[in-house]
């Protein structure tokens, strides 16, 4: 038996790296879901904070209504923007430096690490279970958004192209920080005491619970280093009426910069990534 | 036997963290088919031996190679026909035994039938249970069904029956055979001496990062190691023992001189496995270290006992045992 095994062997080929990629999209997708931690603290997190936003101020009155009473917006519309990316940035930050650091920890990547498995097929599921996930919640964000809350939602192709890119870029650029970020903890169950506070402090100061431009000069400032503060404002830039770019930092959306920003930190995650990530640690 | 090259291949390994050796000069090697058992009490250096031949961790020097390939250049083929249990899994397990079986088996070109694997660990009746409802053994079954998942020709073993109860140890070790039967090579770490002596042909131990013996398991320590001992109590209430290669003889002699009364609590006692291996350990311990010239008599030969210093190793092996005995009041 163990000599047909051989020559069996022989002629078959390696399951394909981009196959097995897939295969994993769909097993860390199932995990992700069964996981209540995750589930909640990621997934559902936008979503609670946004029920709590608009239940909160639901009598304080439209945000941004010009002095003739036009072009308000609703508590809920105004803060839509900031939960979407919000969102991405849990889906990808939080979400994957808290989820490698644990696997790091209690031995899956070094089991997977003795196996054919390609690191980059690894990877693949990490990043497509990043976007599976974050489409979902992205999805059912805007389904609330428009018919639980009732918020008018764009027509216009144009700012649903904007959506699509900085949606992208931001998921990419927050998975590839996520991977940089989960070689920080040192144990699997310091990742969340770790990683969650600079997610939180990050959502606080780049206009993602509080507006933007009532934060002082400095802090406006610090939040630009980090990308945040560019997919929230990408966002705004969907889902405000123009009238709010008067109220921007520099009085426009400045898209470009948006593009910029992501695309910067998309490079320095993905080098993070590399040189941090260890598939397998061969000295520990 | 010879004219195929070993699948397990060690000369002179040598490893160190910083200013700790932790393997220093072992060499032995595993013909295919075979089942080796390391041991070694614990920190002596055999995970990292194992590790080593994983790829897991480079080496400091010497040579391995393990499937013909060197670990530390192993690629993706090579790690195709390993099968790796590892000491510890503490994965979160919320995936279900068949679903993470199936899943792996994705991992390998020609993996084996995720069912007949189930059934070969004894998981049918948890095949569809998450890895996280199960037992502490369960879990070490689904370790082992993921190791062997991917029809290795090479299997490690790291101490794959820790938290077994005796039935499922049992149940382990026909598994293990089966894939012996099939021509599996298996490389075994064990703190049961019953299951190296059950599963390996072959061991070798490790202490304090060095193989101070190794040879055919029914053979290794050599024969001196293995003299019975005759044990009574004299008419005192005194334990006593004499280290004899005729016990007969011996017991005749104490029926003679008590005048024909019956010796109390006599025993004629061979040495297990564990015996001997414990009075290596133990004379280890106490000459403190095996010198550098037995590192080379180490190299382990199927079929050939070998591998013993006759120096400081096993210098009192010879005589009376005062190894694992000495707690009790030997007068001998």
């Amino acid at each position: 038996m163990s000599a047909t095994m051989t020559s069996t062997r022989s002629q078959k080929s390696d399951p394909g790296t981009l196959a097995l990629g897939l295969s994993r999209i769909g097993y860390e997708t199932r995990l992700y879901f069964r996981s209540p931690d995750t589930l909640f603290f990621t997934f559902l997190f936008p979503f609670i904070m946004l029920g709590i936003f608009t239940t909160a101020f639901s009598t304080s009155g439209n945000i941004g209504t010009n002095p003739d009473g036009t072009g308000g917006v609703s508590v809920g519309a105004y803060y839509l923007p900031g939960m979407l990316a919000a969102g991405m940035l849990l889906s990808g930050v939080q979400n994957l430096a808290v989820d490698i650091a644990g696997e790091k920890s209690d031995g899956t990547l070094k089991r997977l690490g003795g196996t054919p498995l390609s690191p980059l097929s690894y990877f693949l599921g990490k990043i497509g279970q990043v976007f599976v996930t974050a489409i979902l919640q992205a999805g059912l964000l805007l389904l609330v958004a428009r018919f639980v809350l009732d918020i008018a939602l764009p027509a216009e192709p144009e700012k649903w192209a904007t959506f699509a890119w900085v949606f992208v870029f931001g998921v990419i650029t927050s998975a590839f920080l996520g991977i940089a970020l989960s070689a920080v903890p040192r144990s699997g169950k310091s990742a969340t005491a770790v990683v969650t506070p600079v997610v939180l402090v990050l959502q606080f100061i780049s206009g993602v619970y509080l507006q933007f431009t009532a934060l002082p000069d400095w802090m406006q400032n610090v939040a630009s280093i980090f990308p945040l503060k560019w997919m929230a404002q990408g966002m705004r830039s969907v889902f405000l009426p123009d009238s709010f770019a008067a109220a921007e930092q520099s009085g426009s959306w400045d898209l470009a910069w948006v593009a910029a920003a992501l695309c910067i930190w998309l490079v320095v995650g993905l080098i993070l990534s590399r040189v941090t990530f260890r598939w397998i640690r061969r000295d520990a | 036997m010879t004219s195929t090259p070993p699948v397990v291949q060690v000369r002179d390994l040598q490893k160190s963290y910083g200013n700790v050796e932790a393997v220093r000069g072992v060499s032995f090697s595993i013909a295919a088919g075979e089942t080796f058992a390391l041991l070694g009490p614990n920190g002596a250096g055999k995970s990292t031996t194992i590790e080593i031949l994983e790829g897991y961790r480079d080496r400091t020097g010497g040579e391995v190679s393990v499937l013909g390939v060197d670990p530390q250049r192993g690629g993706r083929d090579w790690k195709a026909r390993l099968g790796i249990v590892l000491q510890t899994s503490g994965e979160n397990g919320n995936v279900t035994v068949t679903e993470q079986l199936r899943h792996f088996a994705g991992f390998y070109p020609n993996p084996r039938d995720v069912d007949e694997v189930i059934d070969a660990t004894g998981l049918r009746e948890k095949a569809t249970s998450r890895i996280s409802k199960l037992s502490g053994g369960q879990r070490r079954r689904v370790d082992v069904a993921l190791g062997v998942i991917g029809r290795p020709e090479l299997l490690f073993l790291d101490e794959p029956t820790t938290g077994f109860d005796p039935e499922a140890r049992h149940q382990f070790w026909d598994l293990i055979r089966g894939l012996k039967a099939e021509g599996t090579t298996i490389l075994l770490t064990t703190h049961y001496l019953d299951e190296a002596a059950q599963l390996a042909g072959r061991a070798g131990i490790i202490v304090g990062g060095q193989l101070i013996s190794s040879g055919l398991i029914n053979e290794i320590g050599g024969a001196d190691a293995r003299v019975p001992v005759v044990r009574w109590r004299d008419v005192n209430g005194l334990v006593r023992e004499e280290r004899t290669n005729q016990p007969a003889r011996v017991v005749a002699e104490l029926a003679q001189s008590a005048n024909g009364a019956e010796p109390e609590d006599l025993e004629v006692i061979r040495p297990s496995l564990e015996d001997v291996y414990l009075s290596l350990v133990h004379s280890y311990e106490v000459a403190g270290q095996v010198p550098a010239d037995s590192r080379e008599a180490a190299e382990g030969r199927p079929g050939v006992t070998v591998v013993r210093d006759e120096g400081a190793a096993s210098a009192d092996l010879g005589q009376p045992d005062t190894s694992r005995l000495s707690e009790t009041d030997v007068r001998a």
